[in-house]
């Protein structure tokens, strides 16, 4: 069973969060926090797994992770197995992981960091035709990218995503405060009962 | 009212999405918790929203900060609410969201019972999965209780999407709410069998969760389990299966057996992956591997030999095979001996027979084949004996001997040979013995084994090639009879073929009929002749004159077409589809058709039917002289050829298949075993031992004899027809011939052949693709025994140092004694030096790396340095050796010279004529001209000569005007203007070196002198 999903980059920011067992928001920072530190100490070429930190379940979890680029991936599996059972795990876990990155890979066409920032909701429905409440959902890439593609947002890409992309463009224009201010001002004052929170 | 409406979807339009929450975010470094708290601010203003649009984008901002650590249980309701929304996109943003932040205490989580419920049995599977998977992470006991039977119910679902999600979340439903599991375990098991792979590995992988918190509640599964291990190919599947068998085993031992052996095929399957990218360490586990052959699962073994294929080479393949034999002996089930028998044929023949360094020993495995009961491949053995009997030469002796005996002993064989297809072999050896009749022991008694009445019991085809094959030994018996004095013994032959063959004649195959009326004709009339005392011996042999070789497959290709000829033309109106088909030749053999390969035909009578197939029979039939030198193609036959005509006769013998006087294979793999033995021995002590073998007498008798000292390393020679004829000009020889003591013998010039820096690394193809320098060589060698001696050499410049030079020198050892210690070295100028390793003197010689066995060749490679390549040079040098006799040894030298020449290190390089302008424009070129006198060639021939002897390439020619370029292996440019008239030629050069130029415009000269 997989009990938690982390990706976050080189500082320890982080990028998507996934656990799979509840933790508070404090404790699940923690965790971020101190695996971490357990993964970025850690040279490139070492291997690619270590026992749990102190906090998701100690020495019977595992930490599974890879590093690309600016980005760290981690499974955190638990391994009350065997020592073939934990290889195993490792296996699989590497697998599935190489699953999960190439898919991001073939949705996000070369995904790279910012993708990951400004799609994390993307990321998340991603993941979930990957791994489900913990197990192994889908290893296939192709059905993964089918089933992703046939449940995006009918309006993205389509005629009825022009409003949307104008908007965006406006707001890109790097003068988000101005028409906002005009907008907000006039209005305010015939609407008194608007008033903000 | 309608203000406020209007104003809310403006203001909406601007409303931060989740893009701009985060580039709000990166833009506020400093101040990132205080522009957080605005925005959430913003977020709770949103959620107060009518409008659920706003309410998804704020819930899905809200995720966004979750992830940065900030508590957002407090919009829990609002995510319900959102959870709740009809459409897809929202109610998506809400599941995300609740399954993100939600857990057991979260109060709202009973408000959501019937909404999930409701989603559940949505038309939309998208829905139904959404809620699936956000149930999946906030699953809580109430909900498992609420929830688990229209969970259940998704389990078998239509779409295989929803069955897998379903299987996979019942695991958190048991863990929740155990009572479930009673009534969902059958269900459950069902998916084990699922149509659709993905949900079988959901239902495997629950229960293997399932079994390792209470594995002996699963034990029953264990059949389940192991079918479907050795059904699936998902690798998934099989570890997981693993791993519970795993957790079975203490309670089951038995499991223990077929869970190591998962892993073993698994371990295979891994190997074989491995083996393609890297064969050496996969190599280093032959004996594992071979140790799975002894196997008991099928599969396994198949994988096994799937490796051993990839893994021989010409040290282990006759312990492979070896292994192999012994298993095809003990083997139970035909398909899998079968599939043996086609391995130990794939892995011998592979890459025109690359592996096998003795063909006696193939030819014994072959035969040891034959005795195989029921097998199929009887096709696939006599293709290989006569493709190996046709290929190598050396060999015919003896597969000849072999043949004549499985002839004589065929009676053996043809037990249930109309069933197993085992007689394909005769027809093999009824073909090489009458082909190769002139190396038969007694082909009287091999005639008299091919005209028993038995016989007629075999297929129409092969007693054809008895038919004809009788022939062909009828002539060579003639042959060795007619000399004889007493010419009763020939005409006894006669009557013994005239005798038998009204057998033939009577055979309802046409073929045989037809041939044995003719032959039987023929040696009517010869009778007549021989009573009349005419010596008829010579005229019968030429009937079948002619040696036969092997042709390449495309040989075709080099046969020009005719003028005139339209090969795609039709000759007559082409024929209907069906009749086309009919018309391919498939296969060497001829085949009968099969008998129910023609139902189109029906309105055809069957007369007419028969008398088509027939004729195609016939022209198809036996035509042995067209062998085709692919190997691999020979696999395509495996039909067992219908015998509908033939008066079955079934012998029944039940005695053991052992045929007397058929060599046991085994005895090959020990010659080879001592030989190596004796090698390695040899090396260490150096012992003198005689190891004198005449070549010629090999093979002849090898029952008979213990010649176990047998030196096998020249491998019999195959003839391996390839596309392309050899570059012929890629080495000339250099013959080393015994000569009187003071006699000296001036050879022939040599090839010397540069690396060209592109191709660095790749020498040798470097050295056969661009041949570019030359240089002449002259030896001189001095010699005063028996042994003949003989050298091939190749030099090589070294462009990336144009100071190094490289020579290939290769040793043949032409006489019949062992030659050993080999050590060459040359006397060092001040301006060559040859390379010697680190902490060796000026004047030591360098070891040749290798001993030579009489017959064998080798090649050592030495590098030379040359500081200045303006001036040729000759080097001296001396080759001491051993020779080694039966009972004595001595010491022996060898003189030679080595002549490197200027053009030698002249490398054949294109030039454009504008950058050859250039080059001449330039001025840096001094200039030299030399006149040739007497040439009587063609303008093109002396252009192809300076070409080819001299390294240049042709720039530029106007009529009798040529201007050539070439470059020294220093950069030096040099540039020739060749113009003819008449048998006078000039040559104008120019060089940025004049002595090195003045050096190859004599040795132009000198080329052009000798001829």
């Amino acid at each position: 069973m997989i009990k938690a999903i982390l990706i976050f980059n080189n500082h320890g920011k982080p990028r998507l969060i996934r656990f799979y067992q509840y933790f508070a928001e404090d404790m699940q920072q923690q965790i971020i926090r101190e695996t971490f530190h357990l993964v970025s100490k850690r040279d490139d070429n070492v291997c690619n797994f270590l026992e749990g930190g102190s906090l998701i379940g100690g020495s019977d979890y595992k930490l599974i992770y890879r590093h690309y680029a600016t980005l760290y991936f981690v499974f955190c599996v638990d391994s009350s197995e065997s020592e073939l059972g934990i290889l195993d795990l490792i296996q699989v876990t590497f697998s599935l992981l190489q699953v999960f990155v190439e898919t991001l890979d073939k949705c996000f066409e070369n995904v790279c960091e910012l993708d990951l920032i400004f799609h994390m909701d993307k990321v998340h429905y991603i993941l979930q035709e990957v791994v489900m409440g913990g197990m192994v959902l889908e290893t296939n890439m192709n059905e993964i990218v089918a089933q992703v593609e046939v449940q995006k947002p009918h309006g993205e890409g389509g005629l009825s995503a022009a409003p949307a992309r104008a908007v965006s463009a406006v707001k890109n224009m790097n003068l988000p405060e101005i028409p906002r201010n005009i907008n907000i001002g006039d209005i305010n004052i015939k609407v008194p009962s608007l008033s903000p929170f | 009212m309608a203000l406020k409406i209007v104003k809310g979807s403006i203001d909406r339009m601007f409303d931060k999405n989740l893009q701009d929450l985060v580039r709000g975010i990166r833009n506020h470094k400093e101040d990132e918790a205080k522009y957080i708290s605005t925005c959430i601010d913003e977020i709770k203003q949103e959620l107060k929203q009518d409008n659920i649009a706003v309410k998804a984008n704020a819930v899905c901002k809200l995720t966004y900060l979750q992830m940065l650590g900030y508590d957002v249980s407090w919009a829990a309701f609002n995510i319900v609410e959102v959870m709740s929304s009809s459409k897809f996109t929202y109610k998506r943003i809400g599941y995300l969201a609740a399954s993100q932040c939600f857990h057991e205490s979260t109060d709202v989580i009973m408000l959501t019972t019937n909404q999930i419920r409701k989603d559940l049995s949505s038309p939309n599977q998208y829905d139904t999965g959404v809620a699936l998977t956000g149930l999946s992470c906030f699953v809580t006991p109430d909900l498992a209780r609420d929830l688990a039977n229209d969970i259940m119910t998704l389990m078998s679902h239509t779409k295989p999407y929803i069955r897998k999600k379903a299987v996979l979340i019942m695991y958190k439903v048991f863990l929740k709410y155990p009572e479930s599991l009673r009534p969902a375990f059958p269900r459950l098991k069902e998916k084990l069998e699922d149509p659709d792979p993905g949900v079988q590995s959901a239902a495997v992988n629950v229960i293997c969760e399932l079994a390792r918190r209470n594995p002996k509640n699963y034990l029953s599964l264990a059949p389940l389990f192991f079918k479907l291990m050795t059904s699936s190919t998902n690798n998934w599947v099989l570890i997981k299966i693993i791993k519970l068998f795993g957790a079975l085993t203490p309670l089951e031992p038995r499991l223990v057996y077929s869970c190591v052996h998962v892993v073993k095929y698994l371990g295979l399957l891994a190997m074989s992956k491995i083996l393609k990218t890297h064969p050496k360490s996969v190599q280093s586990h032959k004996d594992l591997i071979l140790q799975c052959l002894d196997d008991k699962d099928e599969s396994i073994r198949l994988r096994a030999l799937d490796l051993l294929y990839g893994m021989v080479s010409k040290k282990n393949l006759m312990e492979i095979v070896k292994k192999l034999m012994l298993h095809v002996d003990k083997a139970e089930g035909t398909t899998y001996r079968d599939e043996l028998l086609t391995k130990i044929i794939d892995i011998c023949s592979q890459s025109n027979y690359q592996y096998i360094t003795n063909f006696e020993w193939y030819i014994s495995i072959l035969v040891e084949l034959t005795r195989l009961e029921g097998t199929r491949h009887g096709h696939l053995i006599a293709s290989q004996m006569l493709d190996v009997a046709i290929r190598v030469k050396a060999i015919r002796a003896f597969a000849v001997a072999q043949m004549a005996t499985l002839l004589d002993n065929a009676h053996l064989l043809t037990g249930n040979m109309q069933r197993n297809g085992i007689c394909e072999v005769l027809y093999a050896a009824a073909w090489i013995c009458g082909e190769f009749s002139e190396h038969l022991e007694n082909p009287m008694q091999t005639l008299e084994a091919m005209l028993r009445p038995k016989v007629a019991t075999l297929p129409g085809h092969i007693q054809a090639v008895y038919v004809q094959n009788a022939a062909k030994l009828f002539a060579t018996v003639l042959k060795s009879q007619e000399g004889n004095t007493d010419s009763t013994a020939a005409q006894e032959t006669s009557q013994l073929m005239i005798d038998r063959l009204p057998l033939f004649v009577q055979s309802a195959n046409l073929e045989v009929q037809e041939r044995a009326s003719c032959i039987l004709q023929l040696v009517k009339y010869i009778q007549k002749l021989q009573q009349k005392d005419v010596e008829i011996a010579e005229e019968v042999n030429a009937l079948f004159a002619g040696e036969l070789n092997p042709v390449a497959p495309k040989a075709q290709k080099k046969v020009p077409v005719p003028e005139g000829l339209d090969l795609d033309a039709w000759i007559n109106e082409p024929p209907s589809e069906s009749e086309s088909e009919d018309e391919q030749p498939k296969a060497i053999f001829a085949k009968e058709e099969p008998k129910h390969s023609r139902p189109r035909h029906t309105e055809v009578d069957e007369k007419e039917l028969a008398r088509r197939r027939e004729a195609r029979k016939q022209e198809q039939a036996n035509n042995p002289f067209y062998i085709k030198a692919s190997p691999s193609s020979q696999k395509v036959y495996q039909d067992t050829p219908g015998v509908e005509h033939i008066p079955v006769v079934q012998i029944d013998l039940s005695v053991p298949l052992k045929v007397p006087g058929l060599p046991m294979s085994d005895q090959y793999v020990k010659l080879e075993e001592e030989r190596r033995q004796k090698e390695r021995a040899e090396k260490k002590k150096k012992e003198k031992k005689k190891r004198k073998e005449k070549r010629s007498g090999r093979g002849k008798k090898h029952d008979s004899g213990p010649e176990s000292e047998e030196d096998i390393t020249p491998a019999h020679q195959v003839d391996i027809v390839t596309e392309e004829m050899p570059e012929v000009n890629s080495l000339d020889i250099l013959y080393f011939v015994p000569l009187a003591d003071s006699e000296k013998l001036p050879v022939r010039s040599h090839r010397e052949t540069p690396k060209s820096p592109a191709e660095d690394g790749d020498t040798e193809n470097a050295a056969l693709q661009e041949p570019k320098k030359k240089s002449t060589k002259e030896k001189r060698e001095k010699k005063k025994d028996k042994d003949r001696d003989r050298k091939v050499y190749d030099i090589q410049g070294n462009l990336q140092d144009g100071s190094q030079v490289v020579v290939s020198v290769i040793f043949e050892n032409k006489g019949d004694s062992f030659l050993k210690s080999m050590e060459f070295n040359v006397l060092d100028s001040l301006n060559s030096k040859l390379q010697r390793p680190d902490g060796s003197g000026p004047h030591d010689g360098l070891t040749v790396p290798f001993q030579l066995p009489p017959g064998v060749s080798n090649e050592a490679r030495f590098v030379f340095t040359v500081q200045s390549i303006i001036m040729p040079q000759k080097l001296k040098g001396t080759l001491t050796f051993i020779v080694k006799n039966e009972d004595s040894s001595t010491h022996e030298k060898l003189d030679f010279k080595l002549h490197f020449t200027c053009t030698s290190y002249l490398i054949t390089t294109p030039c454009y004529s504008d950058a050859f302008a250039k080059l001449l424009e330039s001025g840096d070129l001094k200039g030299s001209s030399v006149r040739l006198e007497g040439v009587n060639m063609p303008f093109h021939h002396l252009l192809a000569r300076i070409c080819f002897h001299h390294h240049f390439s042709v720039v530029e020619r106007i009529d009798s005007c040529a201007s050539m370029y070439s470059r020294s292996i220093q950069g030096h440019h040099v540039c020739l203007l060749v113009k003819t008239s008449g048998q006078t030629v000039s040559i104008d050069a120019k060089c940025d070196e004049p002595t090195l130029l003045g050096n190859v415009l004599d040795e132009i000269k000198q080329t052009f002198s000798q001829c």
